[in-house]
Formats: structure tokens, C-alpha cells, sequence
């Protein structure tokens, strides 16, 4: 069996990446410049399905290639960005896509961040709050009555 | 002899099973002798460690294939330090090193711990032995790197050609010793709610402990974030990846650690936070472990088909995170509550830098273990990359860092933001220059980019107020103000430093992220290629051998103005025949804080060459950046209030000790 050691961060990542040197080369690149970039752009959140984690703009895989190549003719056909992120989705499922939809299923992913720190805020005031309201309160109507009597005297 | 250390490793973990259960008994029954037991036990399983680990490193300085680890993992004609380095360079290896550090600071805690109170020494070693002792099962049952072969193969098979490379020398040990050295947070954690109190002497040793394997951890993942920039070739320094999220994780909450200890020092509030971040921090180290060990990453079915590690691992989570969180849950209550602030003051900034900070490493977290958990559940299988984290988290770490200059300038207990907001007025003025400066005389700058430049200058101009702000600035005489400077405490120099290095590694991003360009050509001989504004001439490729492989460089000059060559930079394609893996050397030269980066690509049938070509502006600053971050902890480090047991006058060393003799 082979089993790949890993030694560190770098270890793993290096397998990830081992030989990503190259993804886009030379003859893809697209003519136009401003097509070219949009190009780049929506590779950068489009995934290599057989690599991990790891973007069709940085991957050297023949897959990340077809995949590079097939962004570009799309847009050469003249399709909006939107149009190919769909067209790519509808062939390769949500899967291809780096950054998940908003979904109803995706709905804990993006919704932790702001509830997180909206509940932890709250929770913060509410304590803050409360410590103060004990902190100032401090005199019992025995203690008042005690007081106000030496304050007669 | 491997047995040696196999059989050393043995009776080490016999020793952490003493130390985990002896002190402990002995602190519950009060018997004083039971629990003296885990200092000397300690010491001495640190000892048996270092056996251990020396005897593998031996098997692997000395190419003694007969030990499978080494035969997995080495090659005879690897440079020598590649061979010692490849000990760790391997899953078994890199455990045993864990290990090594673990009993490390076990054992420091056992000889310095002198002066806590004996229930707590004795509860924090056995906390300590009992992770240790799980750690060492873990690696006699699953990973044990003594098991030989027979008959001994003549020759190994290479260490991976990727960690033939410095970088294996110095980043998993950093890495480690910070991972770990929150190992010693958590046992004070534990140990705090075994005892149910926390006493003065529980602060003054968490929090330099903490600051101790923050530095680490912050060195181990500047290094590991350089390293993959130069070795993988294709100039990215930071990408999101699960693996790199595990150590971010565990330095995001030690951050936050770092900043609740000091209120808890200081003002003895949030003792019940700071200790449930202390767990926290361990558990997202041994979660990262988990992650990087059990192959879950790789895929959930590859998980699944091996499960034997995976399995432990994940027991190990929950019976100590599980374990952990529920005494927490159980004793937390007993645990007095401090002192009162006012929302507006120093303690107030640290609790909103806590805030953002833990919802930070949340938000790391769901990121990186949603799609694992909703493959696991549903079998949907779902991508969360970068595009996530950079919406989610960096508008998370915007309003942080606008608010840290204001952090150190408040007042404890009740602050004055309008006093303070002036005393940044000159920051801020900077800042606002550097916004304009980039917006109106840097081409295709973004609005992004020049707020971008604005916020890095906010915090190194923001650092630099809080040290002139405290000297005296402006208000005593210069003479007067460079002695106050001097005799600042070192932790308000710890404090400038570390966010003065935040400051430089923001700028290093942003300048990197919105100002770098690239270019992607083939090239021939005698041709040249400018970008942005640096000229290279392709001068020929030349074949060359190496120790244990083969490599073609790629050798281009960096013509001056006038045409002529000022300097060389060398990319190379190596082939290592021993694994048949091919790996790109970067070639990068640096300008100023910037860099030319250089990634030689496929000969084709014509003779030209693909060449990828990045300039990199500014990008040293992330890791120097990095540097200077550790160097403001080393600084805290030394402040006389957080030596522990320090003798009440510095030792002068007697006589000039000249500076070359030393190691």
C-alpha cells in the first residue's frame, strides 16, 4: 500500500500542489485582455475536481486545462460571468464551485460568522449590564433605612 | 539500536500513566508524597523521550534501512541534514517530535515549578501525563516508527523531494513547540478546575506560557507560509487550505488568549473566559492534529477504509476536549467572577479584540469542517475555498485592526476615547496620507487597495503613538523623554512590537494582493522581458547534478538601466530519480521589501521555455512581519513581572562576554 507521509503543513500541501507550477499556459491565454481577465477571475473560484482545494488557475491537471479552456470559449461565445459559473455548475455540480452558494443547505456556513458575533455581542451588553445594575444597586432597604438613620443623627 | 528507543519509548509511556494518576490521587487524598511523584517522573520521561527520539535520529543520520520508518523515508545519498531532518519528516517521526516537545515542557514545569502550590503542580503534571500517555499509545499502537524489516532492503526510498528543503529543519518544530506549549495553558486550565480556584499564581504562569507558544506558533506559520511560497513554485502565501487552517486556528484563539491573560492578570476579570479559551486553544491543536493525522482530509472515504488512526485520534478529541468542556461545565460556577470596568477602557478593547477574534477562528472553523460534516450527513459534497474566507473573514479582521492602536492607549478600568482618539490624531493623519498618497500617484490602484495601504499605516503609526505617548512625547524634555523610553516596562515594547509587525504584514498583503503583476511567456535565449519596470534576459538553460538528483537551470539576467546585467536569477527543474518526482525551484530576488519571482516552466521542441513571472511588491513584509510579532512576544517575555521566580535584581554578567563566542 502506498501511503503518503506527512510530515507537516507543508508536506500535505506540497502533494496538493506538487508540480502546480505551470496552470495557465501560454497558448490559452485569450487575446483580448479584458476577456483574459475575466477569464482568470472566475478560474480562481472554480475548483480542480481532482485535485484538493486547489483552483483551476493554479492547477497544472489536464481537468483544470479542459476546464480552463472551456471558461474561456464560453466567453468568447459571449456568455456574462454568471452564464458560465451556471453552464460549469450544471456539468460538474455545486462541487466545482470555492465559494458555496447561498442556499438554504449552505445557510450554517455563512450564517455562523455574523450570528456568532452578533449573539456574542449581545452577550457581552447583557453581562455588562447586569454586573453594573449589581454593582450600583448595592444598598437593601435595611441598609437605606440604617443609612438615612446615621444621616438623621 | 532502534530497540533501545522502542523500548525506551515503552517505559516512557509506563511513566506518563504514573504521572497522570499518582500526583492526581495524591492531590485529592493531600498526601504530600504522592504527589511530589510527578515532578521526578516527568524529568525523567523527558529523558526517556529524548532516548527515543536521539536512537531514531541515529537510525536515520545513519541510513539503517533496516528500520522501516527509514527505509519509507530516506535515501543514502540525501545530504546529512536532510536525513536528520527527514526523522521528522514523516507521520510516525513528526509524532515522536510532538512527544519529544510535549515531555519537554512537562519536565520545564516539574523543575520550575518550585513555587506553585503543590495541589496545582501536582494536577498540572498529571493533566500533562495523562496527554503524554495518550500520545504514546497512539504511537506504540498506530504509528510506531521502530518496526524493522528483515531482510533489510540495500536502499531506502527517499525522503519526499518537496521536504528536501531547509524549511523541514525549522518549521515543524516551531510549529510544534507552539501547538504544544498551549499543551501547558491547558493543563493550568484543568488543573484550575479539578482544584476549583484560580490563584494568583495560576495568572503570572499561564499567561508567559502562552506567549511562549504563540511566538513559536507564529514563527511556524510565517516559516510554513515562506516555505510553500518558494517551494511550491508558483508564489502564493497563504491558501486557505485545511491543513494551513488548522494551525491558524489554534493561533487565532491563542491570540485572543494572549490578550484575555493579560486582563485577567492585570484586573482579575474574566478568569472564567480565559480559562475556557485556554481549553479552547489546546483542543483546536489537537483538532488540527486530528485533521492533518487522520487522513479525514484526504477524503472521508479514505477515512473510512483506514480507520485505525482516525479513530484513536478522535477518541483522543473526545475525551479531552469532551472531557474538558464538561468540567468546565461543572465547576466554571465556583470560579469568582473579578473586577468591574467600565465599557470604555482598556479591558473593554480586549474583550471586543476577543470578540473578534474568537468569531475569527469560528468562522475558520465551520469553513473548514461544513463540508466534511454535510459529505458525512447528506453525502452532498460542497467546495469551501478561498473566495469564503476571504468574505467572511477579512471583513472580520477589518474593524479589529482599526480599533488595536486604540487598545493600548486606554486606560484600565474606565478610558477616555476622546483623549485617545487625539493622541492618534498623527496616525491617523498618516494613515489618511497613505490613502491619498496611493490613490492619486500609484497606477490602477482600487479604492480596496489604497484603504488597504491606509489600515497598515493606522497600525504601525498606531504603535509607534502608543511608545511616544508613554515616553512623554511632545510633553518632557527630549532627554527626559529617551530615558522614559528606555525604562518602559519591556511588555509595552512587547505590545508596540507585535503591532507594529501586524501593521507590516497587513501592508505586505495588500501590497502583494492589489499591487503585484504577472506575466506568463515563452522564451528563447538572448530574449528579454520587462514587468513592471525589472528587465530579465534569458541567458540558456545548463543541465547540473546534485547529491541525489538531477536539475536544468534556467539562468536569467536583471538588466540595469543601461542594458548591461547587474544580477542573476536562477529557476531550476529538478528531477529526483529515486521517486521520479519532478519539483520547480523558484528563482527570486529581492528588491527592497519586494520581489521578482521566477518559475521556470516545459521546454518545448522549438527551444523556447515557459516562464512565469510574478513581481511580488512588498511581499517580505508578511513574513518580516512574522519576525518582528515574535520578537515583540520575546520582548514581553523578558519583562521582569512575568519571570517567575526571577531573582529581585538582574544578574549583570560579569565581564564582556564577546558576542562571537557565543553558540
Amino acid at each position: 500500500m502506498t501511503r503518503f507521509s506527512l510530515a507537516a503543513l507543508v508536506l500535505l500541501l506540497s502533494l496538493l500542489f506538487a508540480g502546480a507550477a505551470f496552470a495557465v499556459k501560454p497558448d490559452e491565454v485569450l487575446p483580448d485582455p479584458a476577456l483574459e481577465a475575466r477569464a482568470r477571475a472566475l478560474s480562481e473560484g472554480l475548483r480542480c475536481m481532482v485535485c484538493q482545494n486547489q483552483s483551476i488557475d493554479e492547477s497544472d491537471a489536464d481537468l483544470a486545462r479542459d476546464l480552463r479552456i472551456l471558461v474561456r470559449q464560453r466567453l468568447v461565445a459571449g456568455d456574462s460571468d454568471q452564464q458560465v459559473m451556471d453552464y460549469i455548475v450544471s456539468r460538474y455540480g455545486e462541487f466545482v464551485l470555492l465559494k458555496p452558494r447561498f442556499s438554504l443547505r449552505n445557510a450554517l456556513l455563512w450564517g455562523t460568522p455574523i450570528l456568532l458575533l452578533l449573539a456574542g455581542g449581545f452577550f457581552i451588553v447583557l453581562t455588562a449590564r447586569s454586573r453594573r445594575s449589581t454593582a450600583t444597586a448595592a444598598l437593601s432597604p435595611e441598609e437605606q433605612a440604617a443609612l438615612d438613620k446615621m444621616l438623621a443623627d | 539500536m532502534v530497540e533501545t528507543g522502542h523500548f525506551a519509548l515503552v517505559l516512557a509511556f509506563a511513566l506518563a500513566l504514573v504521572q497522570a494518576l499518582v500526583p492526581l490521587f495524591g492531590a485529592r487524598t493531600g498526601n504530600s508524597r504522592m504527589m511530589a511523584v510527578g515532578g521526578p517522573v516527568a524529568v525523567i520521561g523527558f529523558a526517556l523521550t529524548v532516548l527515543s527520539f536521539a536512537t531514531l535520529a541515529t537510525a536515520y543520520a545513519s541510513s539503517d534501512f533496516s528500520v522501516a520508518n527509514v527505509w519509507e523515508n530516506s535515501h543514502s545519498l540525501q545530504p546529512l541534514i536532510y536525513k536528520i531532518t527527514g526523522t521528522w519528516g514523516n507521520h510516525e517521526g513528526s509524532m515522536l517530535l510532538w512527544v519529544l516537545i510535549l515531555t519537554f515542557f512537562g519536565a520545564l514545569v516539574a523543575v520550575f515549578g518550585g513555587n506553585l502550590p503543590a495541589t496545582l503542580r501536582a494536577n498540572v503534571l498529571a493533566v500533562q501525563g495523562a496527554i503524554g500517555a495518550t500520545f504514546f499509545l497512539f504511537i506504540l499502537t498506530t504509528s510506531n516508527p521502530f518496526i524493522r524489516m528483515n531482510p533489510a532492503p540495500i536502499e531506502g526510498r527517499d525522503l519526499n523531494p518537496i521536504l528536501q528543503d531547509l524549511g523541514l529543519a525549522i518549521h515543524p518544530p516551531l510549529l510544534y513547540l507552539g501547538y504544544v506549549g498551549f499543551s501547558i495553558c491547558f493543563s493550568f486550565s484543568v488543573a484550575a478546575l479539578i482544584e476549583g480556584r484560580i490563584d494568583a499564581s495560576w495568572a503570572r504562569w499561564v499567561r508567559p506560557w502562552a506567549l511562549v507558544a504563540w511566538m513559536f506558533l507564529t514563527g511556524g506559520i510565517a516559516m510554513g507560509s515562506y516555505w510553500a511560497y518558494y517551494e511550491l513554485g508558483w508564489g502564493g502565501f497563504w491558501f486557505w487550505d485545511p491543513v494551513e487552517n488548522a494551525s491558524f486556528m489554534p493561533w487565532l484563539a491563542g491570540t485572543a488568549l494572549l490578550h484575555s491573560a493579560i486582563v485577567m492578570e492585570k484586573r482579575s476579570a474574566l478568569k472564567i473566559w480565559t480559562l475556557l479559551l485556554a481549553i479552547l486553544t489546546f483542543s483546536l491543536s489537537l483538532l488540527g492534529t486530528f485533521l492533518v493525522r487522520s487522513g479525514v482530509l484526504t477524503s472521508v472515504h479514505a477515512f473510512a477504509t483506514d480507520p485505525t488512526r482516525g479513530v484513536f485520534i478522535l477518541s483522543m478529541l473526545t475525551l479531552f476536549i469532551g472531557g474538558s468542556l464538561a468540567l468546565f461545565a461543572l465547576r466554571a460556577s465556583r470560579l469568582t467572577a473579578g473586577g468591574l470596568f467600565h465599557p470604555i477602557s482598556r479591558e473593554g478593547a480586549l474583550i471586543l479584540n476577543n470578540l473578534f477574534l474568537t468569531t475569527a477562528t469560528a468562522t475558520v472553523l465551520i469553513g473548514t469542517l461544513y463540508p466534511l460534516a454535510l459529505e458525512a450527513i447528506t453525502g452532498d459534497k460542497i467546495s469551501v475555498g478561498a473566495p469564503f474566507f476571504n468574505l467572511t473573514f477579512g471583513p472580520l479582521m477589518v474593524p479589529l485592526l482599526v480599533v488595536v492602536p486604540f487598545g493600548p492607549l486606554l486606560a484600565w478600568k474606565r478610558g477616555d476615547l476622546l483623549a485617545v482618539a487625539q493622541r492618534l490624531m498623527a496616525a491617523f493623519a498618516a494613515a489618511l496620507l497613505a490613502v491619498l498618497v496611493t490613490a492619486l500617484f500609484i497606477d490602477g490602484a482600487s479604492a480596496f487597495a489604497a484603504l488597504g495601504v491606509g489600515l497598515a499605516f493606522w497600525l504601525i503609526c498606531g504603535a509607534l503613538t502608543d511608545l511616544a505617548v508613554k515616553s512623554g512625547f511632545g510633553t518632557v524634555a527630549p532627554d527626559v523623554m529617551l530615558s522614559r523610553l528606555v525604562g518602559l516596562p519591556r511588555s509595552v515594547f512587547g505590545t508596540a512590537l507585535a503591532h507594529f509587525g501586524l501593521g507590516l504584514t497587513t501592508l505586505g498583503i495588500v501590497g502583494t494582493l492589489c499591487f503585484g503583476t504577472e506575466k506568463i511567456l515563452s522564451i528563447r535565449v538572448g530574449e528579454t522581458v520587462e514587468l513592471s519596470g525589472q528587465t530579465l534576459r534569458f541567458e540558456g538553460l545548463y543541465p547540473s547534478q546534485g547529491p541525489n538528483y538531477s536539475e536544468d537551470r534556467g539562468r536569467f539576467a536583471l538588466l540595469g538601466a543601461d542594458g548591461s546585467s547587474t544580477s542573476e536569477i536562477t529557476s531550476a527543474k529538478r528531477l529526483y530519480p529515486v521517486r521520479q518526482m519532478t519539483t520547480t525551484e523558484s528563482g527570486i530576488k529581492t528588491i527592497g521589501f519586494s520581489q521578482l519571482y521566477l518559475s521556470l516552466g516545459d521546454q518545448a521542441t522549438d527551444g523556447s521555455v515557459v516562464v512565469r513571472l510574478w513581481w511580488k511588491p512588498l511581499v517580505t513584509l508578511i513574513w518580516g512581519g512574522g519576525l518582528v510579532m515574535m520578537a515583540g512576544a520575546a520582548m514581553s517575555l523578558m519583562d521582569r513581572r512575568l519571570r517567575v521566580g526571577a531573582p529581585s535584581r538582574r544578574r549583570k554578567a560579569t565581564g564582556a562576554v564577546p558576542a562571537a563566542s557565543l553558540p
